[in-house]
């Protein structure tokens, strides 16, 4: 079985949110990076969980430049076999999808992964757009995959409800929280992962379909309203006259 | 011309969360002087369909496939496709709920049409196409233009609240050519929360964590839950800890909600938990500890024991609620 996860570089969850450039551009100063959590902690965990019980090769694939390298380093540590950085700035998600199809397209995975979105442009787009590429079955979503020889059998969630489906392989699919549990690099994986091959290719032409305009912050919020402890009827006469949603 | 909604069911009703897909779809319609037609697809009474008129559809394109009763992404991105072809249309609305998430992305690729995921604002045409979501896990806004002729815009449930008219939709049989080969995802099992408001589409949540010390606990939660008639949540760690199912995390790796009322009891208010409420309208914390993070981004607060403080407040919602 040969498997791709798609590793993307997100700020880490407790970053300081800011712009820069007349609101235009994300304010890099001060924020470490990290793998997007459900890349890591969902897609990935998975992949080295069949690699380890099926027997399967797992390589990696980032578009960005050489500072992205250090979240694939880790990707690298945690187990995977190669990676392949495309050597772009990231644009939108389509172009991000068409160069990871490229890549598949010559490789010929019969999984791959990507996390269920980003924690930074909460997109959930480059997983199904990757499939549309490729002419692949999408499951978004999951929380749970069994490989039994050709076909995958995945759970995932629905409004009111859960679901079972089937597919043969191969496919894509996004990965959400139960599909694995989170693991830590050892040393030895730390080590392993500096002479593990990491290929640099160079994007392929691909559109971008969406384009960033200005960002915002939040308004600030106008304060809580503290209520004493005693005094709970007048929270709900609150909730029923003042914010009108009881 | 037209704007395109897909209006997706769950066991022969059109969700909520697609409702108010097809009245924002509708709106866009209006603004641009053309119709709004809705795409449905699986086992749906009539009545059902007509009744997007309400929401301001004009018209209901209906495949009614047995086998799309779970959309297959698949053969729904195609249904859709060729609904864009017939109806010319130039807009295209899903919500951004899990239907949404998986075709919308597909039908991008396959038009190559411009998508925005989890629109919080009707688009602003003054610079051509530009829509406001929510990025960094709400910490932040995007407004993002679509530079392509054709634009699809997935709406982030219970962004924009439903007020339907009068109005009644024409149904018409869509034959989308479907065969067995676009039918590559097969539905094995569902199996459906009975009696609970689902969490994504609930308009008031009540949440529990840490606070409340064991799963036995709980009823206090529910109590409130039900009187209000709200769907329950919980914190990560209750998740982990196996007190509450999986399926009631919210938070930054669990579900996004953005109810019109998110009461959090015993809850800390990690940044990671905030990630995944911020967006709700107002957010009533009641927690014993007067540090807790979580009133820094409340509403409405209140300092105390959760089991002595919830109690009290059923009693008092039930006086506005009539029961």
């Amino acid at each position: 079985m040969k498997i791709l996860v798609c590793i993307s570089k997100t700020p880490d969850t407790t970053a300081k949110i800011a712009f820069t450039d007349n609101n235009t551009k994300f304010s890099e100063a001060g924020v470490q990076f990290i793998i997007n959590p459900y890349d890591e902690w969902y897609a990935l965990v998975r992949a080295l969980e069949l690699k380890e019980t099926q027997g399967a090769t797992v390589h990696l694939i980032t578009v960005g430049g050489a500072d992205t390298e250090a979240v694939i380093r880790k990707a690298l540590a945690l187990g995977g076999d190669e990676a392949f950085r495309v050597n772009s700035d990231s644009q939108d998600s389509f172009y991000i999808a068409s160069q990871i199809a490229e890549i598949a397209k010559q490789e010929q995975y019969d999984i791959i992964f990507t996390g269920k979105e980003t924690i930074d442009y909460n997109g959930s787009s480059v997983g199904g757009m990757v499939a549309e590429l490729l002419g692949l079955p999408f499951v978004s979503i999951a929380s749970k995959l069994d490989v039994n020889g050709g076909t995958a059998t995945l759970k995932r969630e629905i409004e009111g409800g859960e679901e079972v489906v089937e597919v043969s392989l191969p496919l894509v699919l996004s990965a959400q929280k139960g599909m694995a549990e989170a693991r830590i690099p050892n040393m030895r994986g730390i080590m392993a992962a500096r002479t593990k091959p990491l290929k640099v290719v160079e994007p392929a032409a691909a559109d971008s379909l969406t384009a960033i305009v200005s960002f915002e912050l939040p308004p600030a919020k106008a304060g809580v309203k503290m209520i004493p402890a005693d005094q709970v009827e007048e929270l709900a006469r609150l909730l029923h006259e003042e914010a009108k949603v009881i | 011309m037209s704007v395109i909604i897909f209006a997706d069911q769950f066991q022969g009703k059109v969700k909520k969360s697609a409702l108010e897909a097809v009245q924002y779809g509708a709106k866009i319609a209006q603004q641009l002087g053309i119709p709004a037609v809705a795409v449905a697809v699986g086992e749906i009474d009539g009545t059902e369909l007509s009744a997007l008129g309400q929401y301001g559809a004009s018209k209901v394109l209906h495949v009614a496939d047995g086998r799309l009763n779970e959309p297959e992404a698949g053969a729904v991105t195609k249904i859709v496709a060729e609904a864009v072809a017939k109806e010319n249309a130039s807009v295209i609305v899903f919500s951004h709920n899990f239907a949404g998430r998986s075709i919308a992305p597909q039908l991008s690729a396959r038009l190559k049409a411009g998508f925005v995921a989890g629109a919080i604002g009707l688009p602003d045409y003054s610079a051509g196409f530009v829509v406001k979501k929510n990025v960094f896990s709400g910490k932040a806004f995007a407004n993002v233009s679509i530079t392509t002729d054709k634009k699809i815009v997935s709406v982030m449930p219970n962004s924009f609240s439903l007020s339907p008219g009068s109005g009644s939709a024409s149904v018409e049989a869509f034959a989308a050519g479907l065969s067995d080969a676009d039918f590559k995802i097969k539905t094995v099992k569902v199996e459906t929360v009975s009696g609970e408001v689902p969490l994504t589409e609930a308009e008031i949540v009540v949440s529990g964590g840490r606070g409340l010390k064991g799963p036995e606990h709980w009823g206090i939660v529910e109590d409130l839950a039900h009187t209000l008639g709200a769907a329950t949540a919980c914190s990560r760690p209750v998740a982990d800890s196996g007190w509450r199912p999986h399926h009631e995390h919210v938070g930054q790796t669990g579900f996004t909600v953005r109810p019109n009322l998110y009461i959090a009891i015993g809850i800390s208010g990690a940044i990671q938990h905030l990630a995944g409420v911020n967006g709700s309208k107002t957010i009533v914390v009641i927690n014993k500890d007067p540090e807790a993070p979580f009133f820094k981004a409340a509403d409405y607060g209140i300092v105390g024991d959760a089991f002595e403080v919830v109690p009290k407040l059923t009693e008092a919602v039930k006086k506005y609620k009539g029961n």
